[in-house]
């Protein structure tokens, strides 16, 4: 009988003991304490990128380690993409640290799905001098940023130099008019034989460079915040660019003949010389040189013609966010990370003259130009810095950097922007792939469908 | 001496047959019974193909049929909403467009796609030589990764007069065409993929299926006089069919689900033009990188598994009395 309830007793003890450990492993919505030993965090690497880009990366996370000796860091490949992002977040399988674009930070911080890492941020030297308008995107409504502003890009009208002067055009002097681009594209496609100007139109990049050429022509195809957003994309500005799409298209045929673009093989075509102008983000240049080989040299990029009232170039940039699954110790060290990897080059010599020779060592672009997410000033110091480290052409950017602080930035529509992108991709498409598209109903359907999707978020 | 036949006796009730003799197994639901009947080593042979279709069919399926009465991101809670879902999806515009190009799909892989592979196997079964190559031959774009051969197919469909098949055309003063870059071309042009791509499987399941016709029946149709277009016609197929109808219906079920190719080559586009249901199905799930529409996504998935069965069993019933 003693010996039965001794048995009896040591499987109680067993079965508490599984069942405190599995209550344990089952907490994890209560961040840990903060850990007295190393902490390691898993932070995102680009998917895809060359072997000397790698060792860069590899070679910064030495530099972190050797400063922060209780922080290992791990990486994991991660490269935003709306149709899998939703997917990885419900999955928990994204990296402790990764990127967000601009058009998904207020809603993540709403729903609480990126960790708080505001009184973290706070602390930091910089945390007010981020430009207002970009800071905007990672900051809850109380102006707690939840997320860092990494970086930011305008749209721009990136061009092929060597095509512009095959077809007997100067790439100094690139198009400053709509009328212009247009003109120069008809005469690269007559004299080249390439597109004389491409258009995305697939997976929402469509409507993404609709809504930036509308904007570029004083329209917008949202207007308002939160509840109050209404659809506006039945308008004149919006109609005027798919006019002119619609004529660089069947009257002039000066747009090549792929319409399936998206942001990846537009990137591929122009880099191989089959497109002689298209609009994208300003800070393109990394991807064309890195993961598409283009020669620097064929590379030229100038701001967007603005017409009309109200006009602006529509811009957007990259946050970096933390996982709300991560720890307190691993919150901590996720915002060390950001502030040393992707912060501290833009505000500290010392850091940007380190990361700048370590790219160009590895032969990464040095100095490519972007919209600062700070102001001028702290852009123009960070790139006085490095200047003798610098290996992209700047005097290709020249048509850009000479003009972009001149050029008021409008953001992207801030309820649903994915799916406002998306539901824009068919109009675009239906204007180049059919002569007889009627512009006036593609945005009256377009308009009643935005107004729909605006109403259920 | 009388004979008096008995009215009882006449009709008197047979009687009843004995009753079948029960094998004296006790307890036959007993634990223990099941056990000594080897159900325990039935159960460990079956549970791996349990688990796993328990895992990666079944639990899925619930799992859709839940998430189609809610709302849900899969980050927050769900909210159950009834049929709402459905709702929204019979009353999305894309969907009549969604199931009109399915149909037009479906109809052209069944044109095309149908008898080619059934032509290119009795062709075969007829060539006394190297009749492994040419299986080998056609069997080789299955073995091709589909994404690949996808990719591939896109040099060839490349719109402009330096394509592969634009080259090809203009050897002879045609095109250049737009193939994938038009709405009229563009499903056309999948087809024709995913064709090339298929074919090859059913090739050798129709190839398999005649080498099973007894060759008595070609020798009794040559005898009769018949030459190879009738006894492909009164032999091959009449010993084909029950092969056939199986080869249809699940090319039927597979031309509903078609997502790969629009979703690659076109990614819907132009226009819609290529949007199938799977691919709407795909753009309510992950149009929006903040959490789709899963609940519509779902919604739409059950009502088509809901006609694809209704569909599958309609099929069989009117085709029992062909095949047997």
């Amino acid at each position: 009988m003693k010996s039965a309830q001794k048995r009896a007793a040591i499987a109680l003890v067993g079965v508490l003991s599984v069942a405190v450990t599995l209550t344990a492993c089952g907490s994890s919505e209560e961040p840990a304490a903060e850990p007295t030993g190393p902490v390691t965090i898993e932070v995102a690497i680009d998917a895809g990128l060359e072997p000397e880009a790698i060792s860069a990366f590899e070679e910064r996370i030495l530099q972190f380690e050797e400063v922060n000796p209780d922080i290992q860091v791990a990486t994991k490949e991660f490269t935003w993409s709306g149709t899998t992002f939703a997917a990885e977040l419900a999955g928990g399988t994204l990296p402790d640290v990764f990127p967000i674009p601009f058009t998904d930070g207020r809603a993540l911080i709403e729903r609480e799905q990126i960790a708080d890492i505001s009184e973290l941020v706070a602390e930091l030297p910089y945390a007010d001098q981020f430009n207002p308008t970009i800071a905007e995107a990672g900051q809850d409504t109380d102006g707690g940023m939840w997320a860092v502003p990494i970086s930011a890009y305008n749209q721009g009208l990136h061009y092929n130099r060597a095509l512009f002067e095959e077809a007997g055009l100067d790439p100094d002097n690139p198009p400053a008019t709509w009328d212009e681009v247009r003109e120069a594209a008809k005469v690269i496609a007559d004299k080249t034989g390439q597109a004389g100007y491409a258009h995305m139109t697939q997976s929402n990049t469509g409507g993404w460079i609709l809504t930036t050429e509308t904007y570029a022509l004083g329209g917008r195809v949202v207007e308002g915040e939160g509840e109050e957003a209404t659809a506006t994309v039945d308008n004149d500005a919006t109609a005027q660019a798919l006019e002119m799409l619609r004529e660089m298209r069947w009257e002039d045929n000066s747009m090549g003949a792929s319409f399936l673009y998206d942001w990846s093989t537009i990137n591929q075509d122009f880099a191989a010389g089959k497109i002689g102008m298209y609009v994208s983000g300003g800070a393109n240049y990394p991807n064309l040189f890195t993961q598409n080989q283009m020669n620097p040299d064929e590379y030229g990029v100038t701001v967007l013609p603005l017409e009309g009232d109200d006009a602006g170039t529509l811009g957007g940039g990259t946050l970096a966010a933390v996982s709300s699954a991560a720890s307190e110790a691993e919150q901590a060290a996720a915002v060390k990370w950001i502030d040393f990897y992707y912060i501290s080059k833009l505000t500290d010599q010392e850091a940007a003259v380190a990361e700048a020779e370590i790219a160009a060592r590895t032969d990464q672009p040095v100095g490519a130009p972007a919209l600062p997410i700070f102001d001028q000033a702290t852009y123009e110091q960070q790139q006085s810095w490095i200047k003798d480290l610098v290996n992209v052409p700047l005097e290709n950017f020249a048509p850009m950097t000479e003009q972009m602080f001149d050029q008021p930035v409008i953001p992207e529509p801030s309820v649903a922007t994915q799916e406002v992108y998306a539901a824009l991709d068919p109009v675009v498409q239906a204007v180049l792939t059919d002569e007889d598209a009627d512009i006036d109903a593609l945005l009256a359907d377009a308009q009643t469908q935005v107004q729909g999707l605006l109403d259920r978020s | 001496m009388t004979t008096i036949s008995s009215p009882l006796r006449a009709t008197a009730p047979a009687p009843p047959p004995p009753s079948p003799t029960r094998p004296r197994r006790a307890r036959r639901g007993t634990p223990r019974q099941w056990l000594r009947d080897g159900g325990l080593s039935t159960l460990v042979i079956a549970l791996p193909m349990i688990l796993v279709f328990g895992v990666f069919s079944w639990f899925p399926i619930g799992r859709a049929l839940v998430m189609s009465v809610q709302e849900t991101n899969l980050v927050t809670a769900p909210v159950f909403v009834g049929l709402d879902n459905f709702v929204f999806v019979l009353q999305d515009p894309l969907l009549g467009k969604a199931v009109r190009n399915t149909l037009w799909f479906a109809l052209l892989a069944l044109v095309f796609g149908y008898p080619l592979p059934l032509a290119a196997a009795v062709l075969m079964s007829e060539v006394r030589k190297m009749r492994g190559l040419f299986s080998a031959l056609a069997y080789l774009p299955v073995v091709v990764p589909p994404v690949v051969a996808v990719l591939l197919w896109k040099f060839f469909y490349d719109a402009s007069d330096t394509g592969v098949f634009n080259t090809i055309a203009g050897w002879v003063g045609l095109g250049p065409y737009p193939w994938l870059q038009d709405a009229t071309s563009a499903m056309p042009s999948l087809v024709l993929e995913a064709t090339w791509a298929a074919a090859g499987g059913t090739v050798i399941i129709y190839l398999a299926a005649l080498v099973g016709v007894r060759t008595e029946l070609y020798e009794a149709a040559e005898v009769d006089g018949a030459g190879v277009w009738r006894k492909i016609w009164h032999v091959t197929l009449p010993q084909l069919r029950g092969v056939l109808f199986i080869t249809l219906i699940l090319q039927v079920i597979g031309t509903a689900q078609v997502f790969l190719e629009p979703f690659l080559f076109t990614g819907g586009g132009p226009n819609n033009a290529t949007l199938t249901v799977l691919m709407l199905i795909y753009d309510y799930a992950f149009g929006s990188s903040l959490g789709g529409n899963y609940g519509a996504a779902t919604a739409l998935s059950l009502m088509l598994a809901g006609v694809l069965a209704v569909l599958s069993a309609v099929y069989f019933r009117v085709t029992r009395p062909w095949s047997s």
